[in-house]
């Protein structure tokens, strides 16, 4: 029974880094950058839900009513200003300039917050979980986590597939010029991928809140997941990233019932096998590759 | 050379007017002093060999390149600095070499991102479909799988569904059977009498001379020759594309490098 606890307890935290990895691969998909500050805006969010929402008199898990809005107008005005100025210079600028970002972001999260970790407070339902069994419990903060993860992704590939903004968002990510030419704003259409990936992680940083704590270092281990998340499932497929996320979390929790010392190299290991044996990820196309 | 010089009576009412459009790619002049201008339900040829320009032409025309020097007028506004989406919405609209369709989008959905900004007029997706009968039942499927006349169709539709008044072709029969060539063009008499004015670049001379009112030849860049079809001999078509007598041996190259 407990090696199905470690698949069921893999499954949930799969949810999380589904959430986590949805953004930074629609950013690479759809401008071609690789947005080194992912985890640690995930982390500003949490920060913000912590110390910035009470003020507006919102607290603990409703701060997401606030916060994700704010990092969607946070995303979009910085993919129109910064990133897209590095994009217009060269690939290997926006990399520099998100780690640039990176660094700025967790050492001014030092200064203000120190280094203690924090977590969003959400009463009692912390500790409360869901027997399924003897042996099986699920916690409903997981099982809620998981069940955002799922609404978001679903409503992220539904505005992907059927609406215009979207179907102009997946045009230009086949072909920037081509949509120009069909009277796409390239620009906005960036900026509308920018603050969907940013509130999206703003998502995943007060879900990560509330599941456990943060700090201002937490980004990196994170992003590391995120990336490893978006590798199995394959860029640019949105279900794929929730299996991906899954399968990174199942492997986790199996290389931890194992021994605790494994767990994350249980994970870092299914990482390698699908890049080495299907390098463009379980549902990705070879043609994202090229 | 045969007559180079540009005729400015036509200006007050045409479609498109470029003067003295100058293009530089990096050090390289791609595209040097070249005017010409399109009336509603004209076909202008712009015939060259490969290099001459033709394509940095048009797509300078379309926003894609920023001109060194040069004016590009539409309606009378100018427009050399407008962002190529913005061009699209007035009513310019590309059909860019290569075909460069939206691989992982449905045939009809490359069809609703052309028509998602289009200038009001007559064409819309119903009208394609009538135009091309084999679309409509295929409409689902990836564009990916289609053939390559199949793959310029749905180009071409794409850019139709836009409303264009000014249609501007790249090499549109690149790559294709002359059967399949001359089905494609079909279609343009029938959108010119709906009175847009079509630019068509094409590096198969006979092609472009069949389909257009006016010719004009590009040679490194610069004008070598404009005229109608009916007036231009083939010899001096041949100087004005080669850049040299190509038929009277190696003495007619003199001055040419």
């Amino acid at each position: 029974m407990s090696w199905v606890n470690a698949l069921v307890q893999g499954a949930m935290i799969g949810g999380f880094y589904a959430l986590f990895a949805c953004g930074l691969s629609l950013m690479f998909g759809v401008m071609k950058v690789i947005n080194l500050a992912h985890g640690d805006m995930a982390v500003v969010a949490g920060y913000t839900a912590v110390f910035l929402a009470p003020k507006l008199h919102v607290a603990g898990v409703w701060s997401f009513i606030v916060v994700v809005p704010l990092f969607a107008l946070v995303g979009y005005v910085l993919q129109r200003t910064l990133l897209q100025k590095s994009i217009d210079r060269d690939p290997f600028t926006t990399l520099l300039v998100t780690f640039g970002l990176s660094v700025v972001i967790e050492n001014l999260l030092l200064q203000i917050y120190s280094a203690n970790g924090q977590s969003v407070n959400i009463g009692s339902l912390i500790s409360k979980s869901w027997q399924v069994s003897s042996t099986l419990y699920i916690s409903y903060v997981s099982l809620v986590v998981l069940a955002v993860a799922v609404l978001m992704l679903g409503a992220l590939q539904l505005f992907l597939s059927k609406t215009g903004t979207g179907r102009q968002i997946r045009a230009v990510s086949d072909d920037r010029e081509a949509a120009q030419l069909c009277g796409a704003n390239y620009r906005h259409l960036f900026g509308v991928a920018a603050a969907i990936a940013f509130g999206t992680v703003a998502l995943a940083g007060i879900s990560f809140g509330i599941m456990t704590q943060f700090a201002p270092t937490s980004g990196g281990v994170n992003l590391l997941f995120a990336f490893e998340t978006v590798v199995i499932g394959g860029i640019g497929s949105v279900w794929g990233t929730l299996i991906g996320g899954i399968l990174l979390g199942m492997a986790q929790q199996i290389g931890a019932h194992i021994n605790p010392a494994y767990q994350i190299l249980a994970g870092n290991a299914l990482f390698l096998l699908v890049l080495a044996v299907r390098p463009q990820g379980l549902f990705g196309k070879k043609t994202a590759l090229s | 050379m045969t007559d180079t010089t540009y005729d400015h009576s036509a200006r007050s009412d045409s479609l498109l007017d470029v003067s003295e459009l100058t293009v530089f790619h990096g050090q390289l002049c791609a595209v040097d002093q070249v005017s010409f201008h399109v009336n509603a339900g004209e076909v202008l040829a712009i015939i060259g060999a490969n290099g001459a320009g033709k394509s940095t032409l048009l797509r300078t025309i379309a926003g894609l390149h920023k001109p060194s020097s040069g004016r590009i007028s539409y309606k009378g506004e100018e427009i050399s600095k407008l962002a190529a989406h913005r061009r699209v919405r007035k009513g310019i609209s590309l059909v860019p070499e290569g075909r460069r369709l939206f691989a992982s989008l449905s045939l009809e959905e490359n069809l609703q991102v052309g028509a998602q900004n289009a200038a009001p007029g007559p064409f819309n997706i119903g009208y394609v479909y009538d135009l091309f009968d084999w679309m409509h039942e295929r409409r689902n499927q990836k564009v990916r799988q289609f053939s390559g006349g199949e793959q310029q169709a749905v180009a071409i539709a794409r850019a139709l569904v836009a409303n264009p008044q000014v249609l501007l072709l790249d090499e549109v029969s690149l790559g294709l059977a002359p059967i399949v060539i001359e089905r494609i063009y079909e279609f343009i008499p029938n959108i010119v009498t709906q009175g847009i004015g079509v630019v068509l670049v094409e590096q198969d001379v006979t092609q472009g001379l069949q389909v257009a009112t006016r010719v004009h030849c590009l040679l490194e860049g610069r004008t070598s020759l404009v005229g109608t079809p009916q007036e231009l001999s083939p010899s001096a078509i041949e100087r004005a594309y080669f850049g040299s007598d190509v038929t009277h041996g190696p003495a007619a190259q003199e001055g040419h490098v």
